[in-house]
């Protein structure tokens, strides 16, 4: 024991550690107005827990000091994961515990040692798969046990005492349609960036003139920030709409939906243009003398070797342009767009922490999954017969 | 099988080739040499319309290139340039296959072909044809785009400085294979080089290029005897010109039938420069001389090298 073998892992745990000793690890409040008393985890788990805790806490940092050929990567990510459901369950239990049935109004929320006890584990998981040199489909496989073991314990029902899940159970029918309404701006903001944008990306490869101008413009266009986007577009809307009763007939509003996917797809532009053409500019122009010299068509040429070629690099583009249009559509409720960012807007207007994190965690996670399909699409599309 | 006629190419009105006429005959291999904005890469790809020409006529096995369309033109034309441009999302077998499968050969015929092409090359079917172009050698890439270039069995391979990025190692290897596979095939070669003893060692004829213009077009010892001027002088570089001519020249057309001589024998179809390494090698002024049966069939002597 002289080197630590992995010092990612012993830097997390050391991290994790410290938090449960200095924070609470879930915060009990008389009503959900008022922020609460800080009740480190020692005090809230049963000892069995604890002690399952602890172990789980000594099986990763002996594994920190092993040598590092000889880390057992699974053995970390299982025992991460472990831990990641155990810290759950006893935030769960603490919750059912602390209730109150002459206080309805008594609130158990998650407290900050939790969370960055969540995160830490989250990061060792990842850590141990990208280690393990796990394939792309492995890697979907490790994200869908472990969140459908959150959501187990959340259906189960031994999570619903928290704050956050009761904030959830008031808003339950609402929640839904949000979702819904969230994933609907993201998707329609993110086909027509898509279908102008690659076009547009694949004619900035072939023309320097053109490349220059469209770069310039969405440069602009993503340096201002989208809280002033979206009201910038609330009177050209309006007197749009006004003008021509026919966009007035399909929507077509100063605010709601058509203000924000008009400036969500505005934010979508640069990165899947730049990435299309930075994809096809990148093809070597050796392989594309050769195709026209062995005598392929200029559609053939474009369609199976730079399309194929560029294809990993234009991925990488919609892949953050989902993350970010995700993310982005949050502040779209400013404008009445509805979306996740409803309850966010509306938390922050009660002062509800558990609202606002209720629009906050989902959107997160949302974003974090588009961005785990959309790598190992990446993967897969870029899998065969490149160097990397 | 490949005449050019007063054909010329104008950029942003200078004349990178300037009324270029050469002829290049059936199973004949004609090497494109001059330095670089000479002008040969140019005039080759006008022939397989990569670049279209000002003026001129290109007639490929007789047929003016203007009436066909660029891509029928080039399917029928082998390709093959200096940086490979193999497609890197193909296996070998798919990169070789490019151009039967744009002509739709039925899959078994194209697999039946991938697999002789192969063997041509001398690169394992087993091992290779799965494999992508990352995974292979630089000579083992080249390999693949003459194979590339030969699938469709075109009559034509034009090649641009084919060679030209490969170590001497491997570029001495891929000498022999061109002289393999033009003996296999009697293709109609034209390739571009800027290397005069890659040319003289390869081509039957030479074309010097410079400025846009052929300056001389001859057979190698007529390049080597006769320098037509002081460029194509310099390009041959002088320092061993005497070498150089003995390397053109054969045995055969020097020895003397029926002489006797003591030793091994040295084949007629060795050039006069192996017989002066050999000489010097046993110290001896003569050598005996075995035609192709193997049979001794007379001698060389020292003072014939030098005739």
């Amino acid at each position: 024991m002289n080197v630590p073998g992995n010092k990612v892992l012993l830097l997390l745990w050391l991290v994790g550690a410290a938090a449960i000793c200095l924070t609470g690890f879930v915060t009990h409040a008389p009503n959900r107005l008022v922020s609460g008393e800080p009740l480190p985890l020692w005090t809230v788990a049963g000892p069995a827990a604890l002690g399952l805790f602890a172990a789980l806490g000594a099986v990763l940092i002996v594994a920190a000091f092993l040598a590092p050929n000889r880390t057992p990567h699974f053995a970390v990510g299982v025992a991460a994961a472990m831990l990641l459901l155990l810290a759950l369950a006893i935030a769960g239990e603490a919750a059912t515990a602390l209730l109150v049935p002459d206080h309805p109004a008594a609130r158990t929320s998650l407290g900050p040692a939790f969370w960055i006890v969540e995160l830490a584990a989250t990061l060792i998981i990842v850590d141990a798969v990208q280690r393990r040199r796990t394939g792309p489909l492995m890697r979907l496989l490790v994200a869908l046990v472990v969140s459908g073991a959150v959501g187990l314990l959340m259906v189960s029902g031994r999570l619903d005492a928290l704050s956050i899940l009761r904030e959830f159970a008031t808003h339950r029918d609402t929640f839904a349609v949000e979702f819904g309404r969230h994933c609907l701006l993201v998707l329609a903001a993110l086909v027509p960036a898509v279908v102008i944008g690659a076009p547009l990306g694949v004619a900035a490869a072939r023309r320097a003139g053109l490349r220059q101008g469209v770069f310039a413009v969405l440069n602009v266009v993503q340096t201002i920030p989208s809280v002033a986007v979206f009201g910038l577009l609330i009177a050209p809307l309006s007197a749009l709409a006004a003008r021509v009763p026919a966009l007035a007939a399909l929507g077509v509003q100063g605010i709601g939906a058509a203000p924000a996917i008009f400036a969500l797809i505005m934010y979508a532009l640069l990165p899947v243009v730049r990435n299309t053409e930075a994809g096809i500019s990148g093809v070597d122009p050796a392989v594309v003398d050769a195709a026209n010299g062995m005598g392929f068509t200029p559609r053939q040429v474009f369609w199976r070797v730079e399309v194929p070629l560029a294809m990993p690099v234009v991925l990488a583009g919609v892949r953050v342009v989902l993350v970010q249009t995700i993310g982005l559509a949050a502040v779209a409720a400013l404008i009445g767009a509805g979306g996740l960012g409803a309850f966010i807007f509306q938390g922050l207007g009660q002062y509800a922490v558990d609202l606002i994190l209720l629009g906050a965690v989902p959107t997160i996670l949302l974003a974090l999954a588009a961005d785990l399909v959309m790598r190992t699409a990446i993967d897969l599309a870029g899998g065969t017969g490149r160097t990397s | 099988m490949i005449e050019l006629s007063n054909v010329v190419k104008t950029y942003a009105g200078r004349r990178i080739v300037d009324g270029v006429s050469l002829t290049v005959k059936r199973g004949e291999v004609c090497a494109l040499i001059g330095s670089s904005g000479s002008g040969k890469s140019t005039t080759l790809k006008m022939i397989n319309r990569l670049v279209e020409m000002t003026s001129g006529t290109i007639r490929v096995g007789g047929e003016d290139i203007e009436r066909l369309p660029p891509e029928m033109l080039r399917r029928r034309i082998g390709y093959v340039i200096q940086s490979v441009g193999l497609f890197p999302h193909w296996t070998v077998e798919e990169n070789i296959a490019t151009v039967p499968r744009l002509l739709n050969w039925p899959q078994p015929r194209i697999a039946e072909r991938v697999r002789e092409l192969l063997g041509l090359l001398r690169l394992d079917a087993r091992e290779y044809a799965g494999k992508y172009p990352h995974q292979l050698s630089g000579g083992q890439q080249q390999r693949v785009g003459v194979a590339r270039a030969l699938a469709a069995d075109p009559d034509i391979l034009l090649m641009d400085e084919p060679f030209g990025a490969l170590d001497p190692i491997t570029r001495g290897e891929m000498h022999a294979e061109f002289a393999h596979i033009h003996e296999t095939t009697k293709k109609t070669i034209l390739f571009v080089t800027h290397d005069m003893d890659e040319a003289l060692e390869l081509a039957d004829e030479l074309a010097v290029m410079e400025h846009g213009r052929i300056v001389q077009f001859g057979s190698p010892r007529q390049i080597l005897d006769r320098p037509a001027t002081e460029f194509v002088h310099d390009l041959i570089g002088m320092s061993q010109i005497g070498l150089k001519r003995l390397a053109v020249q054969r045995v055969a057309e020097r020895m003397r039938p029926g002489e006797p001589a003591p030793g091994d024998a040295i084949d007629a179809s060795a050039t006069l420069k192996d017989a002066l390494s050999r000489m010097i090698e046993r110290h001896t002024d003569r050598l005996a001389v075995r035609d192709e049966a193997g049979r001794v069939a007379g001698a060389i002597r020292l003072a014939d090298l030098v005739a």
